[in-house]
């Protein structure tokens, strides 16, 4: 409409407001719409534990990060080229994250001498010019809200509710987002309140109009669409596509799915999900605790059904007991930790990687498991499928790592074929041979027989005490013991050769420096290691799905290099695993703040080392 | 069995096959030697329920024993069927895992007083408010038995053990109060050396729908012999004894000359009826005739609260059976509804549902 319309190749967005403000929402909906649109994109949604901290105050800010583009990118950005702030507190809380220059969209309404007081400003940012360095839009959103719903039967506090649906208007014009999308959204979700849907429209419409009319924007951008493989694609959060994976898994080993859960940020929403799912034979038990969570999944996988248990890692922890029974008595069951900032409590919306050790070693006795850890949010599909695979396969507990940061954050994902997905059928034990031995393993694999209650000919005893090899019946025995606690270690070591090595990028082949990492930091550490070649610098890089067994080659990989850079959201976990594999000189990059890296403080360490060898 | 005769099965096993084959207590027992100490209470539970297997009808293979920790809990690897001999207090919650998944079998869950009362107290309320189609067997012998001797959740106050040399201070659970408390559906109690009543009492739980929870007074003869000695003796027996029978008066005594009333104040009180007296006689007038079907819990409540620690009067038998949905029942039918309704059953569908784009 005559406006000026700037290209960009990439934009990144962040929402905040008061945790009442809707910006979880107004974030979701903006991504949606540009997932429709084709651009890449990455999102990191940050909000409190608290449901309702006072308004206006700091620990109630709830903010939601977009990052799009014309082509693939691998993060929800470090800094957000746009801030739109609802109210003071969201202001101050978010400033530090913005480069100068940045466009900061601020609602003048909530600007208040009272809700300036609640934060400490004792001026108006907005007028007192300290953002002077910004390029600052300062609208009264609320009022705007108000008026153009002047004449709609709601009160003035629906009224005023509705202006995260005009500042949503406003940016889906500044960025030329298809809107579509949204107003069926709206008129869904407030099919049973006319009212409130008619003013949702219409305050997106009155935002996306006052944009397109105000000169306070002279300027309309447009992100193309990316360039990804040719396919069908949707937007997914990590705790979705772990769901979706469970679901996928019990359909390709046509078994039961039993979940047994209880509820835990950030994991509930794996819960929420597949207890939609009953159509799909689905059975989900809200426990009474996180102990009986894992207990009744391990009853069902007794009785030949997926076994299923979600957590976070104070629950891990409280399951702990019962993995170290499953691993005894040798029955499959997947084990999620959506791992969040601990310890203890911590901080449960918060996004770790803490929690790698507890998985690997957090049981007592000699108790290895395989661990398997999703790399992006679409990731979490694949590693869930994977999980049962090895689970179902090898007779045993597999731990499946995901983390806050994947759980929320999400991407576009191309959808697999089904066809195409791997066949994950097990064959139950059958009458054979008396007296049936539970205990007789695979030679290949090491794995018992699966004989669930109902065979005829195949009854038997599972214990926690110490089974003997072949009969399972009680045994204090000492050569015995030996022989099972080497078997269990043999049974996991092995799968070592049953999972694709370990695969380098190193396009030239002449890196002397590897950054390996493992995990939600595939994203971070993928965008920081393009932009180092980008400036010449030359780097391999490498990323772990399975941290228990080690890919086969993982040693000779590592002693490739000079040295090996393993960056971390915690305190250098895998380093000392990876120190006790290999000689090689590997040096840990950590921090731990409930964030994702940055990838410009990856960059600045990549290049730090490169320096160096 | 016909299947007329499965169709006239109760609710709780009509989902569970059942078997052509006369069975045995014989094809009950495993090969392995049963290791409790001589005399313990535990061999006289165990006979009667190999014994009462057979009543069931039901194939070995479609029995199921689960436990937790404890001496009480080494059931399992006794009975020729499906075992889990799991970890302490756990054994509702995977026993709840199994039969929500798999209605075909019969679950039983083997447990203790310090294993089901104290470790794995919360388990045990949660899968009796549930329903869940289990039959939980809670030997009481209020002590700590292969921990060689502490005091239980059971255990008296003032119990001299070797963690309470002064006397326990802790107050007791009454694990029959418990149940009832936790609205399980089925409560019963019963004594390991009266092999004829604890028949009756499973025989009853096994044709439950739902939680049944049977509280067994078992001796131990090394850490706590005689516990239960005044329930026993057939000096004192007869007093002491309140056995409970569905639809017939409550009578107790040497001569059955002692009834139950409920007293002004609310709880029970126990009054003389002269034995001879009919049901209508006017000295029988207000004295409790059971009734297991009661709705309203508070009445198999006050029943519970007559066992006082010295044993004063004790009932035993059902205190309560009254119909309610089991969990899994519930839970089947959620999902039979969901199955046969229009929601996404096909996974290519549900992977692209929502908003989807195509490149290409």
């Amino acid at each position: 409409m005559g406006k000026q319309v700037q290209q960009l190749d990439r934009v990144i967005i962040r929402f905040a407001g008061d945790s009442g403000d809707g910006m979880q929402l107004t974030g979701d909906r903006f991504t949606q719409e540009t997932a429709t649109f084709g651009n890449d994109l990455s999102t990191l949604p940050n909000f409190p534990a608290e449901i309702r901290a006072p308004a206006g105050t700091l620990p109630g800010v709830s903010s939601f990060q977009v990052h799009f583009a014309d082509h693939d990118i691998l993060t929800p950005g470090d800094a957000p080229d746009v801030l739109v702030a609802m109210n003071p507190a969201a202001l101050q809380a978010n400033l530090d994250d913005l480069p100068r220059g940045a466009d900061v969209i601020v609602n003048t309404d909530e600007f208040t001498r009272r809700n300036l007081a609640k934060v400490g400003y004792e001026t108006n940012p907005v007028e007192d010019g300290s953002l002077d360095a910004y390029q600052v839009h300062a609208l009264p959103l609320t009022s705007m809200t108000v008026k153009a719903l002047d004449g709609h039967e709601i009160s003035k506090k629906d009224a005023e509710r509705a202006k995260n649906m005009f500042a949503l208007g406003l940016l889906s014009w500044l960025y030329a987002r298809p809107a579509e999308g949204t107003l069926d959204f709206l008129q869904a979700k407030f099919a049973r309140h006319p009212e409130i849907m008619k003013a949702n429209v219409t305050a997106f419409q009155a935002g996306w109009n006052f944009g397109e009319t105000t000169e306070a924007f002279s300027v309309q951008y447009e992100v193309m669409p990316a360039t990804l493989p040719a396919g069908t694609y949707r937007n997914i959060t990590g705790n979705t596509a772990l769901a979706y994976g469970l679901i996928a898994a019990s359909q390709l080993s046509g078994l039961p799915l039993f979940l047994g859960s209880y509820p835990i940020t950030p994991a509930s929403d794996i819960l929420h999900e597949l207890a939609k799912r009953k159509p799909f034979g689905v059975r989900t038990f809200q426990a009474e605790d996180e102990i009986a969570g894992i207990g009744a999944a391990l009853g069902a996988a007794f009785g030949g059904a997926l076994g299923v248990t979600t957590t976070s890692g104070p629950g891990m922890t409280l399951k702990g007991e019962t993995i170290s029974l499953a691993a005894a008595v040798e029955l499959p069951l997947v084990i999620c930790d959506v791992q969040r900032a601990g310890p203890s409590t911590g901080m449960p919306t918060k996004t770790e990687q803490a929690d790698l050790l507890q998985a690997l070693f957090g049981r007592s006795g000699e108790c290895p498991l395989p661990v398997i850890a999703s790399a992006t949010p679409a990731d979490c599909f694949d590693t869930a499928i994977e999980a049962t695979r090895i689970a179902l396969k090898y007779r045993t507990p597999v731990i499946l790592l995901s983390d806050g940061y994947l759980a929320n954050g999400s991407e576009p994902w191309r959808l697999p074929d089904v066809a195409g997905l791997p066949d994950l059928r097990v064959a139950f034990a059958q009458q054979g041979e008396a007296p049936f031995q539970p205990y007789r393993r695979d030679p290949r694999t090491l794995a018992r027989p699966w004989a669930i209650p109902g065979t005829a000919g195949l009854e038997h005893r599972i214990s926690g005490i110490e089974r003997a090899n072949g009969s399972g019946n009680i045994s204090y025995d000492a050569d015995n013991h030996e022989r099972m606690v080497r078997l269990r270690q043999a049974k996991v070591d092995g799968i070592a050769h049953d999972i694709p090595p370990v695969k380098v990028d190193d396009p030239d082949g002449d890196a002397r420096l590897l950054v390996l990492g493992w995990g939600s930091t595939y994203g971070s550490i993928g965008a920081a290691v393009r932009r180092v070649r980008l400036g010449g610098g030359k780097v391999a890089q490498a990323h772990l799905r399975h941290l228990s067994p080690f890919p086969a080659n993982l040693g000779d990989v590592l002693s490739g290099y000079e040295k090996v850079l393993v960056p971390e959201i915690n305190l250098g976990q895998l380093t000392l695993l990876l120190r006790g594999l290999s000689l090689a000189d590997v040096i840990p990059y950590n921090r731990v703040r409930g964030q994702p890296f940055h990838a410009a403080d990856l960059v600045y360490v990549i290049q730090e080392m490169i320096s160096h060898v | 069995m016909s299947e007329a005769e499965h169709d006239q099965r109760p609710a709780s096993l009509r989902l569970v096959p059942s078997t052509e084959e006369r069975l045995a207590a014989k094809d009950f027992k495993t090969d392995q030697d049963v290791r409790w100490c001589p005399g313990c209470g535990d061999y006289a539970i165990l006979a009667a329920f190999q014994a009462f297997m057979p009543e069931l009808d039901v194939p070995r293979e479609n029995v199921v024993v689960i436990s937790g920790i404890g001496c009480s809990s080494r059931f399992p690897h006794y009975m020729d069927t499906y075992g889990f001999h799991s970890i302490h207090g756990r054994a509702p919650a995977i026993a709840t895992g199994l039969a929500v998944s798999r209605p075909d079998l019969s679950v039983w869950v083997i447990t203790g007083d310090g294993d089901g009362l104290s470790i794995g107290g919360n388990h045990l309320i949660h899968a009796l408010r549930r329903n869940v189609n289990i039959k939980i067997l809670l030997f009481n012998n209020r002590i700590y038995g292969l921990t060689k001797g502490q005091y239980s959740p059971t255990s008296e106050q003032g119990k001299i053990t070797k963690s309470t040399p002064f006397g326990s201070i802790d107050a007791p659970f009454n694990p029959v109060s418990l149940a009832l408390g936790a609205d399980a559906t089925f409560v019963a109690r019963s004594v390991d050396s009266d092999r004829k009543h604890l028949t009756g009492v499973l025989r009853a739980a096994a044709d439950h729908e739902g939680a049944a929870f049977i509280e067994i007074y078992q001796n131990c003869p090394i850490f706590n012999d005689d516990a239960f000695a005044p329930l026993k003796e057939p000096a004192s027996r007869d007093d002491r004894l309140v056995r409970l029978q569905h639809g017939e008066p409550v009578r107790f005594g040497a001569g059955r000359t002692k009834g139950l009333r409920f007293s002004a104040q609310g709880s029970l009180e126990v009054v003389e009826v002269p034995g001879s007296a009919a049901p209508d006689d006017p000295v029988s007038r207000g004295t409790l005739v059971h009734d297991v079907q009661r709705d309203d819990p508070s009445y198999a409540f006050a029943l519970s609260r007559l066992d006082s620690e010295g044993f004063s009067h004790t009932p035993i038998g059902v205190f309560r059976k009254v119909e309610r949905p089991s969990y899994d029942a519930l839970m089947a039918t959620q999902i039979e509804l969901a199955k046969a309704g229009q929601g996404i059953d096909d996974l290519g569908t549900l992977l692209a549902s929502g908003d989807t784009w195509q490149i290409g």
